[in-house]
């Protein structure tokens, strides 16, 4: 099978999980199913494709494949900052606070956590990615010891708030919030396109990618801050879902067998919107709403995780 | 040409290389020699911007390294360095048509795929043109490596120990070609190199570092001497006049 046809299977697989999405169960109440159903698939259509795409990227950058962006602690902040509103302000501020305030609250501040970080890092130079990464690593590390020793201190109702945010949701996304989104993966998305031809040679390492002519550290630096907006604005829309990543990442490697980024990032994208529109159908259909999409993702993700790495243990 | 002027870079407090100032010769092969831990590769790494140099500067073709644009240069001046080990799978074919990203930005023209296809004639690669870079031996791949920076299309290449896990037949055949890359395409080739008769059989010009240092540079002639050798690696090295190349019998 060529990789054009492998592409235009996932498509048209997506495309018939999509119409089936819009369309099972609907009993002609249009007017009300159409928009309900129609912000959900447009909050999925983001995040998977987001989510994919800056996991492929990330990878290509570390040339390290069990890698996902949640490794410079953005998910861990988010879930911090969740957590530090209900507990000096209760949860009731978290309910009645202004939902694009929220939104735009989150983003920049992940935003703002990624470039303090990339600046610490990338000021001096001769600094190694991943100093980075182990950096980030421990500052998620922190956040996230810092949000659950929160999370013991605060009334046990309150609590429940916020482990609702700590899995990804698609079932309440704000339309407001949901055009901010577009507007701003729209805009990193126009923003990366002039970057576009150096991930195939930036897969080489870096030795290759400057002999072959690349700004290595200045095109590093501005893909690795496309990826922290993407992974921001997904996971301020939806939660932290970037397990995600990982998994199509990867599956999107296997089946299409390329190095092209162009095709495996058109393979990524599809693969993940299959896995969240399917993930949706499932637990909106078979599940009936008792279990939410991240824990099945999460769970299949996990196999996957260990399967990754007994095959790589193999192969060295 | 190449102008190193006053070159120096170090690792904490540690000067690795130390003021080094060297002029590289158009159109013949130059060897870096020299023990462990002189500078060679750092000094290399630093010529072909690998790594910044902590001081003074580096001209190529007239014009000071730090103000070439990085795709430009790509064009003039090419580096493979010791340890190739690539993440990703690629055929031969697709690995040497990187070599020609510097002039076609990913989209390969015609123009581009002819390159490719005389490099891989070149280094006579076509039965495994196909072949995934896995599948091939170490020479072979090495070899892939060396036509990817034919297709690259430089006056000035570059390689870091080159023979490096390399069988003597193919050192040899590797030193062929490039030997036939100065005299035919009138390169400019720069090796770092370890087994020193190698460097006496196939360089026109040697440079013995240590220490950081510039201890002695010349032609083959003058650098293939007991008493120049001694001083670089601190061992007595008999050199003998075998088939009129100068060998260094140093082994017992």
């Amino acid at each position: 099978m060529s990789i054009r046809t492998k592409i235009g299977a996932l498509a048209i697989l997506a495309i018939v999980l999509v119409v089936l999405f819009m369309t099972i169960d609907a009993g002609g109440h249009w007017d009300y199913i159409i928009p309900k159903r129609g912000k959900k698939l447009i909050a999925i259509l983001l995040t998977g494709t987001a989510i994919a795409f800056s996991t492929v990227v990330f990878q290509t950058i570390t040339n390290n494949r069990i890698l996902t962006p949640s490794i410079i602690g953005l998910d861990s902040l988010y879930m911090l900052l969740q957590t530090v509103i209900v507990f000096i302000f209760g949860s009731t501020a978290l309910t009645l606070m202004s939902k694009n305030l929220q939104f735009v609250m989150a983003v920049g501040l992940m935003v703002l956590f990624a470039l303090l970080l990339y600046q610490l890092l990338f000021r001096r130079e001769g600094r190694n990615i991943y100093y980075l990464l182990l950096i980030g690593l421990i500052f998620g590390t922190f956040f996230s010891s810092l949000s659950s020793f929160m999370q013991k201190l605060i009334d046990p109702n309150e609590f429940l708030i916020v482990k609702d945010k700590m899995f990804a949701s698609f079932n309440n996304v704000n339309s407001d919030i949901l055009l901010l989104a577009i507007g701003g993966v729209l805009v990193t998305g126009i923003y990366f396109a002039r970057f576009n031809k150096y991930l195939d040679v930036l897969a080489l390492g870096r030795e290759h990618a400057v002999n072959l002519g690349v700004s290595y550290d200045y095109v590093v630096k501005r893909m690795l801050i496309v990826v922290a907006i993407l992974i921001s604005i997904s996971t301020a829309l939806v939660g932290p879902i970037t397990f995600l990543g990982l998994l199509v990442a990867n599956v999107a490697y296997q089946f299409l067998n390329t190095y092209r980024h162009k095709q495996l990032i058109a393979g990524a994208s599809l693969i993940s919107i299959i896995a969240l529109v399917g993930g949706q159908l499932v637990v909106e259909r078979v599940f009936t709403f008792s279990t939410s999409l991240s824990v099945i993702i999460n769970f299949i993700g996990g196999v996957y995780f260990i399967y990754l790495l007994l095959k790589e243990n193999k192969s060295w | 040409m190449v102008k190193v002027r006053g070159v120096s870079k170090q690792y904490g407090g540690k000067k690795v290389v130390d003021n080094v100032s060297v002029d590289i010769a158009e159109g013949k092969i130059t060897s870096f020699i020299g023990p462990n831990g002189a500078g060679k590769s750092t000094l290399m790494s630093m010529i072909s911007r690998l790594i910044t140099k902590d001081a003074g500067e580096i001209v190529i073709g007239g014009t000071e390294i730090g103000s070439w644009k990085s795709n430009e240069l790509a064009k003039k001046i090419s580096i493979l360095k010791q340890s190739n080990h690539i993440n990703i799978r690629l055929t031969v074919k697709d690995l040497v048509s990187f070599g020609r990203f510097p002039y076609s930005q990913g989209k390969l023209t015609k123009e581009d795929m002819k390159y490719v296809d005389e490099a891989i004639a070149y280094m006579e690669l076509e039965p495994m043109k196909d072949k995934f870079l896995d599948e091939l031996s170490g020479g072979q791949k090495q070899r892939a490596f060396i036509a990817m920076v034919i297709a690259q299309n430089t006056e000035y290449v570059l390689l870091d120990e080159p023979l490096n896990n390399l069988d003597m037949k193919h050192s040899v055949q590797i030193m062929k070609v490039l030997r036939r890359l100065v005299d035919e395409l009138g390169k400019t080739v720069v090796l770092v190199i370890h087994d020193i008769n190698f460097a006496s059989c196939y360089s026109d010009y040697i440079v013995a570092l240590k220490d950081g240092k510039i201890v002695k540079e010349g032609t083959t002639d003058e650098i293939m001497d007991p008493a120049v050798l001694k001083e670089v690696y601190d061992m007595d090295i008999p050199i003998e006049n075998i088939g009129g190349n100068k060998i260094c019998v140093y082994f017992t």
